[in-house]
């Protein structure tokens, strides 16, 4: 029996706004517990909530960016449960009326096909504290610092059908929101997350399966995994004649498995309601045009014009715009070398991302500047240096981060492109290999190699490739 | 000195008559004695205080000092004050001191005012008694055996026993207004938006709103002035400019349109304060009113509307106090539960209990619609009688309450009776729209109140209305006899 795998997200992206989505604390990360909380963050008697624009401005941004709707009377909803970290009792979110509904993402599958993944809705929200457990034994801590930081929950349609989709769309979402600059994308810290909504089904019927919830994935690499799990275990169980629960459940990522958190029969009754504290959001199409206009070239349409206008493949051209640092990058290396686009594409994606992988270091550290691998490329375009040796004068550069040019002069390692030299070197060769030269004047072809091998031996490897093979066909004959 | 009104005690100050010393001692003096009887406050700030005057009394000697400056108000015991004990009338915060001032309290201490004490008032402001204190009840300056109303009962009985000339005072169903006229003076309940509720401990955040209670229209008129107007910290202020109420105070009434609402006028009100009401309306007439009897089809549903609305946002409003981080903490609490539990049902009052109850409920998935919404749509018709009727009339005027001022524990044992006493006043609060009550008379020898109500934003008119029917008459001036 087959079965289909159905999966929806919810990605809860953290705001860069500066300050807190309903108080004036700052949102910056790592500070000592309860130093970024003010009243109004800890909850205290009669303090007030007040909207901070920019997060309004931003979710916007990200609903034009994804072609939804943006709702011109939003309301804000308070979900009411007690826990330690939510001070007031109630998380101030978004619930009947988002400020965005209805918005698609494409994503691009291994086998090149696209495929659109359905964007439900996307609300404001307020982020929860936590407990701390850490060197206090005993007792639990809590930390407000990140109690109202604002965070824009994106709900999927249950469009995706394997764990390798969800990770495609969830990449789709992070590359977005990065370029939209209103969410940093961190994971480690926590500014990216999703909850995954899991479920499976025969294939051929309509109906979905009961689903499980996976809360709080805060790595791709933990997204699939725990959706592989899942979709494992609902089969085992299905098919071992069980059924599956609604629930929620966590993935342990040291186990690589998911557990049960809780029950939809132990689940809250959040008692959704208005918040009475805040007005409803009023939205007019002169404000949402003006947030239009601060929108920047999306990934999907950066990625058309680099294959137009660079002539990359839309393999290439979806790798180099996956992120706004990656697709400056590369343009500014083509505005040095414009006559080489694909060198350049070739350079950026090869060498220099192996580079930095290896170092883990991001595009934008610094360690070597568009201009530096620029000036790598122009050698290689003006035949100073062939494709080879530039691989070496890379890697000088990358050690010592000093220039292409600096490199070339001090290891002497211009490329020959005087005929007469080459001549004199190939004339060196043929004198010293009589043998093979008979050879390969007797009908042996294959020898041609051996003699370019040779020269370049001699030349140390700087003879111009293309000058040498002209030199060697014409005096190899005699 | 304390038969004065506060536009009176405010010149006697600016001409050097007496100081502000003299002025609180004499008040601190007046609190203090009454206390044991009337327990009209929860804390008293008297070394606060008399500092507070002294430097007021040096800024009155240099010429300056704000409209207010020197002068003795009390605040209701949820508007927050830093440094000083707020409870809420709870056990639930009898151990808060508030790091911060509430906004009313801010403008008017920087108007000049000075704080002699926090009164006392229902629990959470839940109570039309003053008898769900966890301080103990108030009692009646008129008849000590008797409720002051409620929620703001201390603040309404310490200005009829003259032991401050104005108290500030917060209104969700009738707060302010129920008590005012059982207690025989003057209370305003200003548009909801009009008066920031920044640092005013919520009970059900679409309805409170903080006003005053003073003995004239005139001094209600002089604090409003001063804690009206928008506050960047509370989104459902509005920003609208605080017109000065005094300026108009004295406008004639001559050509006004009173409406008489027809559904106040019912079985349920005390035939003997009903006279008083319509003695009061002749009045008006004389002066220029014309009078006409409008229908509010919607109102009657205004109680059990309300008793659903308010419990839900409590419900809510009330989970922060959970005791983690301040407020009452149960001892030694076994786990999280536990320290929920125990803490909430020791901190908390039956009545405000009941209403958390209530309040879950009405939210719970499945009853939502049936309560939550339902009661939303009838505030909503509520809202359109009272715009219908204020097409025809300029204000509407009639009884605040059904009956004078009751026993001490009369209506403790049936919640429905007492939420009745509250069926004239509740309308306003659903409409967001002014109201306030002043003393008409006395029916069984207590105080009756005339309400008026307007439209949003017409508390001038209301003051003027007020002010004019207060230049008539001298009901307002009556101080029960121990306390003259």
């Amino acid at each position: 029996m087959t079965w289909e795998t159905v999966i929806g997200l919810e990605i809860h992206a953290q705001l860069a706004t500066r300050s807190k989505i309903f108080s004036g604390s700052p949102t910056a990360y790592g500070a000592p517990p309860n130093a970024q909380a003010n009243l109004v963050d800890l909850g205290y008697p009669g303090v007030l909530p007040v909207l901070n624009g920019d997060a309004v401005r931003m979710a916007v941004k990200f609903g034009l960016a994804i072609g939804a709707r943006v709702a011109p009377h939003s309301v804000f909803a308070r979900k009411n449960y007690f826990y330690p970290d939510l001070p007031k009792g109630y998380q101030i979110s978004q619930y009947e009326l988002p400020i965005v509904a209805g918005g698609s993402i494409d994503i691009v599958l291994d086998d090149g096909t696209k495929k659109r993944v359905g964007v439900t809705r996307a609300h404001l929200e307020e982020d929860a504290g936590k407990s701390l457990h850490e060197g206090l034994p005993g007792v639990t801590g809590i930390d407000l610092n990140r109690a109202g930081t604002p965070l824009v929950e994106i709900v999927s349609e249950p469009d995706m059908r394997s764990a390798k989709e969800a990770i495609a769309y969830m990449k789709k979402v992070h590359t977005l929101v990065r370029y939209l600059e209103i969410c940093d994308g961190n994971m480690q810290e926590g500014s990216f997350r999703c909850d995954a909504n899991v479920s499976v089904r025969r294939q051929g019927t309509e109906k979905f399966g009961t689903r499980a919830e996976i809360k709080n994935l805060n790595s791709f690499r933990f997204v699939e995994k725990a959706i592989n799990y899942e979709v494992a275990r609902q089969i085992d169980l299905l098919e071992s004649g069980g059924k599956v629960h609604q629930e929620t459940r966590l993935y342990d990522p040291d186990k690589g498995e998911t557990r049960p958190m809780r029950s939809k029969e132990e689940a809250n009754d959040y008692r959704y309601f208005p918040d009475p504290d805040l007005l409803p959001v009023e939205l007019d199409d002169k404000f949402v045009e003006s947030v239009r206009g601060t929108l920047p070239e999306l990934p999907d349409q950066k990625a058309v014009r680099f294959s137009s206008e660079y002539g990359l493949s839309p393999y290439d051209a979806g790798v180099l715009t996956a992120s706004r640092e990656l697709a400056d990058y590369y343009e500014a290396v083509t505005r040095d070398v414009p006559k080489e686009p694909k060198l350049a594409a070739n350079w950026v994606m090869g060498e220099l991302a192996a580079a930095l992988n290896k170092d883990g270091l991001e595009i934008d550290a610094g360690k070597l500047p568009a201009s530096g691998l620029a000036g790598l490329l122009k050698r290689i375009a003006d035949q100073t240096i062939s494709g080879k040796i530039a691989k070496e004068v890379f890697e000088a550069m990358w050690a010592s981060g000093t220039s292409a040019d600096a490199i070339i002069e001090e290891k002497g390692l211009k490329q020959i492109t005087d005929t007469s030299a080459i001549e004199k070197a190939i004339d060196e060769v043929m004198a010293k290999n009589p043998g093979q030269l008979a050879d390969f004047r007797a009908g042996k072809d294959k020898l041609f190699g051996f003699f370019v091998g040779q020269v370049m031996k001699a030349t140390g490897g700087k003879a111009n490739p293309a000058q040498l093979n002209e030199l060697l066909k014409k005096k190899l004959p005699g | 000195m304390h038969t004065k009104t506060l536009a009176q005690l405010s010149k006697g100050l600016r001409a050097r008559e007496f100081s502000s010393v003299e002025l609180v001692r004499g008040f601190l003096d007046r609190i203090d004695a009454h206390q044991p009887v009337l327990n009209a406050m929860i804390t008293v700030l008297r070394e606060p205080a008399l500092a507070a005057a002294q430097a007021a009394d040096r800024e009155l000697a240099a010429g300056r000092g704000g409209p207010l400056a020197g002068l003795p108000i009390v605040h209701k015991d949820l508007f927050c004050t830093e440094g000083v004990l707020t409870t809420c009338g709870s056990h639930m915060l009898d151990n808060f001191v508030s790091p911060y001032d509430a906004t009313v309290v801010a403008k008017l201490k920087s108007a000049g005012a000075i704080t002699l004490a926090k009164s006392n008032m229902d629990e959470f402001a839940m109570g039309s008694s003053n008898e769900t204190s966890y301080f103990g009840p108030v009692r009646n300056p008129w008849n000590t055996d008797l409720v002051p109303g409620g929620s703001s009962g201390g603040s309404a009985a310490a200005v009829a026993a003259r032991l401050i000339p104005a108290a500030t005072a917060t209104d969700t169903g009738g707060s302010i207004r129920q008590p005012a006229a059982l207690c025989g003076v003057t209370g305003v309940k200003p548009t909801y938006g009009r008066v920031s509720r920044y640092g005013m401990i919520a009970f059900a955040s679409s309805l409170d709103q903080g006003g005053v209670i003073a003995a004239t229209a005139e001094d209600a008129a002089l604090i409003l002035r001063e804690m009206s107007g928008f506050d960047a910290n509370d989104s459902t202020s509005v920003d609208m400019p605080v017109p000065d109420y005094l300026a108009g105070l004295d406008a004639p009434l001559a050509g006004l349109k009173i409406g008489l609402l027809k559904e106040f006028f019912d079985k349920g009100l005390d035939a003997e304060s009903e006279k008083r009401i319509r003695e009061a309306l002749a009045i008006y007439e004389r002066l220029g009113a014309t009078l006409r009897e409008v229908s509010l089809p919607n109102l009657p549903l205004s109680v059990p509307a309300y008793y659903v609305v308010a419990p839900a946002e409590c419900s809510s409003n009330l989970a922060r106090f959970d005791g983690v981080r301040f407020g009452h903490r149960a001892k030694d609490p076994r786990d999280l539960m536990d320290l929920y539990k125990r803490s909430r049902g020791e901190g908390f009052g039956a009545e405000v209990k009941r209403r958390i109850m209530t309040g879950t409920y009405v939210l719970s998935a499945g009853y939502y619609d049936a309560y939550y919404l339902k009661a939303q749509k009838v505030r909503q018709l509520i809202s359109a009688d009272f715009k219908r009727a204020f097409s025809e009339v300029d204000v509407l005027m009639g009884p605040t309450t059904p009956t004078p001022a009751f026993a001490i524990g009369a209506k403790t044992s049936d919640p429905i009776t007492m939420y009745l006493n509250d069926i004239y006043t509740i309308g306003a609060n659903l409409a967001g729209l002014p109201a306030m009550s002043i003393p008409c008379g006395f029916a069984q020898g207590l105080p009756v109140g005339l309400q008026i109500v307007g439209p949003h934003f017409s508390e001038g008119k209301l003051l003027n209305a007020a002010h004019v029917f207060q230049r008539e008459t001298d009901w307002h001036t009556k101080v029960p006899e121990e306390f003259k």
